[in-house]
């Protein structure tokens, strides 16, 4: 394993480097991602690589997009297809949700659709309620697509790099506020297998759930609790769709607490798929009902004063950790 | 038309032939209440899907809309896999999980009738860039009625063809309605084919029951495309004899009998035959023969659909995914 450091941003960039190079089925499209490099520079340097016909600026036109993406992996290319803000793919749904997501079950199996879309999700940089959305649950919901949603450089490269070998259509999610983080990833290619969590800090008290951004949150929480002698056991998912919920169900089992954290709004969003499973297939282990900490009930706002209490951080996740543990069992 | 060889001559007959028997035979199915689900009639419309299939080779790809048996017929599909699909049998083109709007043979280059309006273009779209990319020689065809041309997809689709100049024809099938509505109310131009210009891709107007000319436009525009000349639009003005769905064709209240009758005067089969004839293509026992062998076919297919099975309960849960779910 090399000591090399590389960022986020980077380390998606390798991924779809390296899977070009191996690939000439693999291109990529998507607005401004040609020479511009993509607006978070995703994509930066692939078209003076691998020229303007594998690294393709299109027009803003979300649907043929995505379009474009599916027609070519129905007919043998493995695309790559970018929408820039995760807002965007509500311009796009018909293409994914009833299009892409629906083709193998519809024909009859005999389609492959070894398709990529890739976006960027997420508040914290006063970007408002139509540019910082976080709708995995929009997606999870639709079956025959698989999500992604990675926290860290040395997951997205190679869980970029399983999307890319996928045969099924699947959401790459990029986090907008962990485009500055860095972290050892290794030069070589290699993939890390969808549906499979990482359990990134062992702990015996609590269990908690969370995901890209709002892992990093969880972390720094465990820190601060385990000073008050709570030990958090933080599981990522890191793909959201298929979820691996074994992983977290037998870390319950063992904590016999449970907390999911998302930044998405709570109401209808993935924790509460996670509580329910945790409850169906732990509920004698729990000791207390399972958290939920997400966003509150409304659009995101601009103003940072604002947007700091609307995206849940280390603190408020540390805080809603303590409800769930401190909670008196009731007593015989 | 005199141009035309015999051979061309004949194919277009034969496939507008199958596609009316096939979609008569369905027609019959669904009245005695055998087949499920929506069934959307594509008779009137048959020299469209046959002038255009009989100028591609079956690496070329279409899309296809809800109204799509004709072009999946056309292209060469098969009666036994069609028919078994619409009853939603396990031998059917999709093992009976997309029916009669999803119905599609990748072999065959047809990828999918579509339950979304206007949402097949942008997928032809993603076919015609393989195309180029592969540089083959490929060409993809884009099916879509003309109320598909009031929906943001074809726009976007349209656009991006252009502007990245793909081998593409855009096959825009005005049977005058969208639906239930008559097209002047849902457009103020009288031509769909007056936005063709908006994209910077030429554009004709066809006479969609006229089989030859339907033939003959798409010729010149398959030709364009894989010379890497970029797209080009058809508009094919065409009338559908049976209502949006169903069999029903007279009686309806949104269009008048003597409509329906004045376009069936121009029936797009029975036209040709005439033609054939005076040419001395064919003589009328030779075109009674083309019919009764391929209702034999169709008989034949219905059979098979028949004693068909069923999906098992098992099959629920496959295919929703390539390979496993890990």
């Amino acid at each position: 394993m090399s000591e090399r450091k590389l960022g986020y941003v980077m380390a998606f960039n390798e991924a779809v480097r390296q899977a070009m190079e191996a690939d000439p089925d693999v291109f990529c499209a998507g607005e401004d991602i040609g020479a511009f490099g993509g607006v978070f520079g995703t994509y930066g340097g692939l078209q003076a690589t691998f020229g303007a016909d594998r690294v393709v600026d299109t027009p803003i036109s979300e649907q043929a997009i995505v379009g474009l993406g599916i027609g070519a992996a129905v007919t043998g290319l493995r695309p790559i297809v970018d929408l820039m803000f995760m807002d965007f793919i509500c311009v796009a749904l018909d293409q994914i949700v009833n299009q892409a997501a629906k083709l193998k079950y519809m024909f009859g199996g005999g389609a492959r659709l070894p398709l990529t879309i890739t976006t960027a999700a997420g508040a914290g940089l006063s970007a408002a309620a139509q540019h910082s959305q976080s709708l995995e649950a929009v997606l999870c919901h639709i079956p025959g697509l698989k999500v992604v949603m990675p926290s860290n450089p040395a997951d997205m490269k190679g869980l970029m790099a399983s999307c890319i070998a996928e045969d099924n259509p699947t959401v790459m999610i990029k986090h907008k506020r962990l485009l500055g983080m860095s972290g050892q990833v290794e030069e070589d290619p290699y993939t890390i297998p969808l549906g499979v969590a990482k359990v990134l800090r062992p702990g015996k008290d609590v269990t908690v759930v969370a995901w890209a951004r709002m892992a990093n949150e969880a972390l720094a929480a465990a820190e601060e609790l385990a000073a008050d002698g709570i030990d958090c056991e933080v599981i990522d998912p890191r793909t959201l769709q298929p979820f691996d919920m074994d992983t977290v169900v037998e870390s319950v089992r063992r904590t016999n607490h449970a907390v999911v954290v998302h930044e998405a709004v709570r109401f209808g969003g993935l924790g509460a798929e996670v509580a329910a499973q945790i409850q169906e297939d732990a509920f004698d282990h729990l000791d207390a009902p399972v958290g939920r900490i997400g966003a509150p009930f409304s659009p995101v706002p601009f103003s940072p004063a604002l947007e700091k209490y609307y995206v849940p951080d280390a603190s408020a996740i540390a805080a809603g950790i303590r409800a769930a543990v401190d909670r008196p069992l009731l007593a015989g | 038309m005199t141009e035309l060889s015999k051979e061309v001559q004949l194919d277009l007959h034969r496939r507008m032939v199958r596609i009316r028997l096939f979609e008569e035979a369905a027609g019959s199915l669904a009245e005695a209440a055998k087949l499920p689900g929506f069934l959307h009639l594509y008779v009137g419309e048959e020299a469209v899907a046959s002038g255009v299939c009989a100028n591609l080779n079956d690496d070329d790809h279409i899309t296809s809309t809800h109204r799509g048996h004709g072009h999946l017929v056309a292209k060469g599909g098969d009666f036994r896999r069609m028919m078994a699909e619409l009853m939603g049998k396990s031998t059917g083109y999709c093992k009976g999980k997309g029916g009669s709007m999803h119905i599609s043979d990748l072999d065959l280059g047809m990828l999918g009738a579509n339950g979304i309006v206007g949402a097949g273009s942008p997928i032809a779209v993603g076919a015609a860039f393989a195309d180029k990319y592969r540089g083959r020689g490929q060409v993809s065809v884009a099916f879509f009625g003309d109320g598909a041309t009031n929906i943001g997809a074809f726009h976007e689709a349209a656009n991006m063809a252009c502007a990245l100049h793909l081998p593409i024809v855009f096959v825009c099938e005005n049977n005058e309605f969208g639906e239930f509505t008559r097209r002047e109310q849902t457009m103020a131009i009288t031509d769909v084919i007056d936005r063709a210009a908006g994209y910077g891709m030429p554009g004709v107007i066809a006479d969609g029951m006229d089989v030859v000319a339907i033939y003959e436009a798409t010729s010149e525009a398959v030709a364009r495309a894989r010379r890497g000349d970029g797209p080009s639009m058809i508009e094919a003005k065409t009338y559908r004899f049976y209502n949006h769905h169903g069999v029903q064709n007279l009686g309806l209240k949104y269009r008048t009998d003597d409509e329906v009758a004045v376009w069936k005067e121009r029936d797009p089969i029975f036209s040709f035959e005439e033609r054939l004839i005076e040419l001395g293509t064919v003589d009328a026992e030779q075109i009674e023969h083309v019919w009764s062998d391929l209702r034999d076919d169709i008989a034949e297919a219905i059979q098979f659909a028949e004693d068909s099975p069923f999906p098992e309960a098992d099959q629920l849960l496959v295919d929703v995914y390539s390979g496993a779910l890990s």
